[in-house]
């Protein structure tokens, strides 16, 4: 049993990690990416490779995954910058369906849909992370890091110009700032953060496909977000507990064998709406959409 | 001296020419007021010099440099800042971050390590003192009244330190009690060197502070002129 909850936390501290990072950029920017499974898959992959053919350091493997997913989001970045809201949304989309199909098709490096087996788990100095509880601390480390970081950007005068942009962009560009750089930047780090998730995320499993990163699982750290509220950081991390937990609970309600997984999809959607209906604004959101 | 110059501007927009080989000069430290009927272009000559819409032909010169096909922010770097239309505050933030938000580092990574914090707060409050929003500092901006909105735009603008302030019906919407202070405000930018142009419909306002006169579509800068008592 105790093994079960420290493999949940670890599920809620991957997803977390994501709901952060995807955090700056949409409730603080109001970027409404749909993009971040994409930049968690690069780093994924990123670990993947260079664990199973190089046999890299763990660590080494996660900042590579850090650049790599930094990387591409500067690139994608430049062309998402030129849209606004739904046009916005639809770009990043196409963003992540290219990067699926890479990853499904790229067969000599990702092995295509048979994925990569035999990831190594981490180890650093001596101290291995093999072990459930001490995965779970990494996990837990990670998103420390990672929170930390974020308030320091979202209490700086970067992040309330981030939120400014949010609000009104016409109006913050007429006062001098070059609002592009600001996107590009915390897009950037955003992206970063969600290829250190990909990497743990790959390293956790030690086996990784296609399948872990197509379109809904960005549609799933989207609804983690809006859940938990929007430009709130702890509301980021109590929609991740709220959306894995959720589906754990109704495992556990006691619906016939054979209408079991219908209905708890059934109740799972009702549960979602009626949040939406009842608290707009999220667990604790600070910004309603 | 002439800070703003602009010379043969034009704009269409569809077959429609709001602003057409409109040419004039506008001195340092001087209110230009403009009036005309809606839909007359006036709103565009200030998207036009801010940088907001980009001209079909002519130019707009500020301080000696022509600034066509320059960016809103850059524009704004070279001192200029103006309010729009309809107010357009930061609604989801508090009145003090709408004001930090517009006068701190323009630097991307200056930015995230602020140094100059309390110079900034400084600037800031004395900002919203001056139109009587300081107590409402850590209310979010929504909550706010429409003539609220606008003095919140108007303490933007203050605390900005902008020396071209372009205002699009900045009396619009304020209680009477405010408008004098607002005047006042005007006044005391125009005595510290500041230039002004701002929109208005109230000729009783237009002809008590403003020195030149732009009555669209007419392309003439007009002199104000007043009693001798009222100068």
């Amino acid at each position: 049993m105790a093994d079960y909850f420290i493999h949940l936390a670890t599920i809620i501290g991957v997803w977390a990690i994501l709901a952060v990072s995807l955090e700056l950029v949409v409730g603080y920017a109001g970027l409404p990416s749909l993009a971040q499974i994409a930049f968690c898959g690069i780093g994924a992959y990123t670990v993947a490779v260079l664990s199973t053919v190089c046999g890299a350091n763990f660590f080494v493997s996660i900042l590579a995954a850090m650049l790599a997913a930094g990387v591409a989001s500067f690139l994608i970045g430049i062309v998402l910058n030129k849209f606004r809201g739904d046009y916005y949304a639809l770009g990043s989309l196409g963003f992540n369906v290219i990067i699926f199909s890479v990853f499904l098709n790229w067969d000599e490096v990702t092995n295509g849909p048979l994925g990569i087996s035999g990831i190594f788990r981490p180890e650093f100095f001596g101290i291995d992370f093999y072990g459930g509880i001490s995965f779970l601390i990494l996990i837990l480390l990670v998103l420390g890091i990672v929170f930390v970081i974020s308030q320091f950007i979202v209490n700086s005068s970067f992040g309330r110009v981030l939120k400014a942009i949010r609000e009104d962009e016409e109006v913050i560009q007429a006062f001098g700032y070059n609002t592009s750089f600001f996107k590009s930047v915390i897009f950037i780090i955003s992206a970063a953060m969600a290829g250190a998730a990909g990497g743990l995320f790959a390293s956790y499993y030690t086996f990784i496909d296609p399948t872990s990163f197509r379109m809904m699982q960005s549609v799933f750290v989207l609804a983690i977000i809006i859940l938990g509220g929007l430009a709130n950081l702890y509301g980021a991390i109590a929609g991740s507990a709220f959306l894995i937990i959720l589906p754990e609970i109704l495992r556990f309600s006691g619906f016939p064998t054979d209408t079991a997984a219908q209905m708890q999809q059934l109740v799972y959607g009702l549960i979602l709406v009626l949040l939406m209906l009842f608290r707009p604004q999220g667990l604790i959101g600070e910004y309603k959409l | 001296m002439a800070i703003i110059e602009i010379n043969n501007l034009s704009k269409n927009f569809g077959g429609v020419r709001p602003i057409d080989n409109l040419s004039l000069k506008i001195n340092k430290g001087t209110i230009t007021g403009i009036i005309g009927r809606n839909g007359s272009g006036k709103t565009t000559l200030m998207d036009l010099i801010s940088g907001m819409v980009s001209a079909d032909a002519g130019a707009v010169i500020i301080d000696g440099k022509i600034m066509n096909d320059k960016k809103p922010w850059t524009i704004a770097r070279a001192g200029v800042a103006r309010t729009f239309q309809t107010t357009r505050i930061f609604e989801q933030m508090t009145v003090m971050d709408n004001i930090l938000a517009v006068i701190a580092e323009k630097n991307v990574f200056a930015s995230l390590f602020e140094k100059d914090r309390a110079h900034y707060l400084k600037r800031a409050k004395k900002a919203l003192m001056r139109v009587g929003l300081l107590e409402k500092e850590n209310q979010m901006a929504s909550k706010l009244s429409y003539g609220q909105r606008r003095l919140l735009e108007i303490a933007r603008i203050l605390a900005s330190d902008a020396r071209i302030i372009l205002l699009d019906e900045p009396f619009s919407g304020v209680h009477p009690a405010m408008i004098k202070i607002v005047a006042e405000i005007l006044q005391e930018m125009k005595n510290q060197g500041k230039t002004i142009i701002f929109i208005e419909h109230n000729i009783g306002l237009v002809r008590q502070l403003c020195d030149n006169l732009l009555f669209i579509p007419g392309k003439r800068l007009l002199p104000v002129c007043r009693p001798r008592s009222e100068s």
